[in-house]
């Protein structure tokens, strides 16, 4: 049993180093060479355009379901569905936006970049890209992180004014509550502090999915089997690290009063 | 010139390669033969830093590139080199001309003008037609995404020229024409060349010198002609491609 946990534990660390490794290395080359400017654009588009319908749709049933849960227990506590806008808000754009949006873009657009970049790995486009005067960190990993960093503070955005939306149809058309009580309730009791708070976490959930989906990608060995593998360990591990990260980091930014 | 020294690679508790010296000399063709799975590919990859080496040095002219930590530093002896993949390796998000032309961005001073002019001399150089250049290479056969490959290759013009199986795939035909090209490439260009190959006519016909690997040591090293005459009975049973000898006898002791 001590032998799996250590060689558990190993292969932990080596990924977490060979990761940093990597990410000291785009950092290098960020600063040493062209940026791949057309790449950065295309991988943007492609993250962004792949992911938005199913952020949208996500998002706008969670507001729904969300006004829906909030109105019918605060209607069976104080007789009126008051205050749904404040927590289809609140919820969304400080915990749910962000994640959702980084659960949502970790399946799709993840899942397609560890599976390019392992695909290219294994059959020697890699090595290839070495021997034609291209690092691939350079032109593979930059680019996408880019991509990522990019698109999913934007696709939060969405996200959020999305969940707004689902939420005012139920609580307009399903509890009753006025369009503007549930707007009021909303810009009343939030300030620029909570867009900040999930906006912030949104950076730092795309800094982790482009580094663990491109890393995932790159130090995939073994053929197709190997592609599979690495494809799903970089989406179980982006998903289980944003629930994770999410805890610490609304603890770390509530300590700093964000 | 490369000189290998005591090189020596491991694959986790593995060794492929086992104190292997070589030189290869500037301006000839040196062939590597050796069976599936004897560490022939890791020795050329080892040449030039995709794999690196557990111990041993690797000399390109004078300079031992097993100690070179910069990547910019490897980047630039690597420019000289150029790698025909087992497989093609051809980026398949890209068209076959847009694969040809990729290292000329990178490597040469050519204008993106000459591009397309470059992309059909290359093509027509390992007999395939301006078309091809328009398609993916999923759309080619093996053998085609080998000679695209090689354009690839062709179109950054290096000084030295590691192929990893270059005939495996085609056709007796399109394999005398490639090792064709490997001798005009030295003769013209005075290109060195490190060829992987099974193909013993292919190798006969344009190796200067030739490499046997044998679990992981280089077990003879000479002429063609040397090679023909040998006693060392691995090396002749390879030759002859029998099924009979102590190769055989191995495999069935393992």
């Amino acid at each position: 049993m001590f032998t799996s946990i250590g060689k558990y534990m190993m292969n932990l660390f080596r990924q977490v180093g060979g990761s940093a490794q990597m990410v000291r290395s785009s950092i290098f080359w960020l600063f040493h060479s062209r940026f791949e400017f057309h790449q950065a654009v295309e991988q943007s588009v492609t993250i962004g355009v792949e992911s938005f319908g199913v952020t949208a749709l996500t998002s706008l049933f969670t507001g729904m379901v969300l006004a829906l849960q909030a109105g019918n227990t605060i209607g069976n506590i104080f007789g009126d569905p008051i205050f749904v806008g404040t927590i289809v808000a609140f919820s969304l754009i400080r915990e749910l936006g962000p994640v959702l949006t980084g659960v949502v873009i970790s399946g799709r657009a993840g899942a397609a970049v560890t599976a390019q970049i392992g695909t290219m790995a294994v059959t020697e486009q890699i090595d290839a890209l070495y021997t034609l005067g291209t690092n691939p960190i350079r032109y593979l990993v930059i680019p996408r992180m880019f991509g990522f960093i990019l698109t999913v503070p934007i696709l939060t955005l969405f996200s959020n004014l999305f969940g707004v939306i689902g939420g005012y149809l139920v609580a307009v058309y399903a509890l009753g509550v006025p369009g503007e009580v549930y707007f009021t309730d909303i810009t009343t009791f939030m300030g620029v502090g909570d867009f900040m708070h999930g906006f912030i976490k949104s950076f730092i959930f795309a800094f982790m999915i482009g580094t663990v989906c491109c890393y995932k990608g790159i130090s995939t060995r073994g053929g197709a089997e190997g592609v599979g593998k690495s494809t799903t360990g970089a989406v179980v591990t982006t998903i289980v690290l944003i629930l994770v990260l999410d805890y610490f980091l609304t603890a770390i930014l509530t300590a700093f009063g964000i | 010139m490369i000189e290998i020294r005591n090189l020596q690679k491991n694959f986790g508790e593995k060794q492929v390669l086992k104190n292997v010296n070589l030189t290869i000399e500037d301006g000839k063709v040196t062939c590597i033969l050796g069976g599936s799975g004897c560490g022939k590919s890791t020795l050329i990859k080892c040449m030039i830093r995709l794999e690196d080496a557990t111990s041993g040095q690797i000399l390109v002219d004078g300079k031992d590139i097993t100690q070179i930590k910069s990547e910019i530093k490897m980047a630039a002896i690597r420019r000289h080199f150029g790698y025909l993949f087992q497989e093609g390796a051809l980026f398949d998000s890209m068209t076959v001309g847009e694969n040809v032309s990729f290292g000329l961005k990178y490597l040469t001073d050519v204008p993106p003008g000459d591009y397309a002019k470059v992309i059909r001399e290359k093509l027509a150089l390992v007999g395939l037609k301006e078309e091809v250049a328009n398609l993916n290479p999923s759309e080619l056969s093996g053998g085609m995404k080998k000679r695209v490959s090689l354009a690839r290759v062709l179109a950054i013009n290096p000084k030295v020229i590691l192929y990893d199986e270059p005939t495996t795939g085609l056709d007796p035909i399109m394999s005398d024409i490639i090792s064709d090209l490997v001798l005009d490439l030295k003769a013209k260009l005075g290109v060195t060349s490190v060829v992987i190959t099974h193909d013993m006519h292919s190798a006969f016909k344009i190796a200067d010198k030739i490499a046997f690997l044998y679990e992981g040591k280089i077990l003879l090293y000479g002429t063609p002609e040397e090679f023909r005459h040998t006693d060392n009975p691995y090396v002749k049973q390879f030759v002859t491609g029998s099924s009979q000898g102590p190769i055989q006898m191995k495999l069935m002791r393992e």
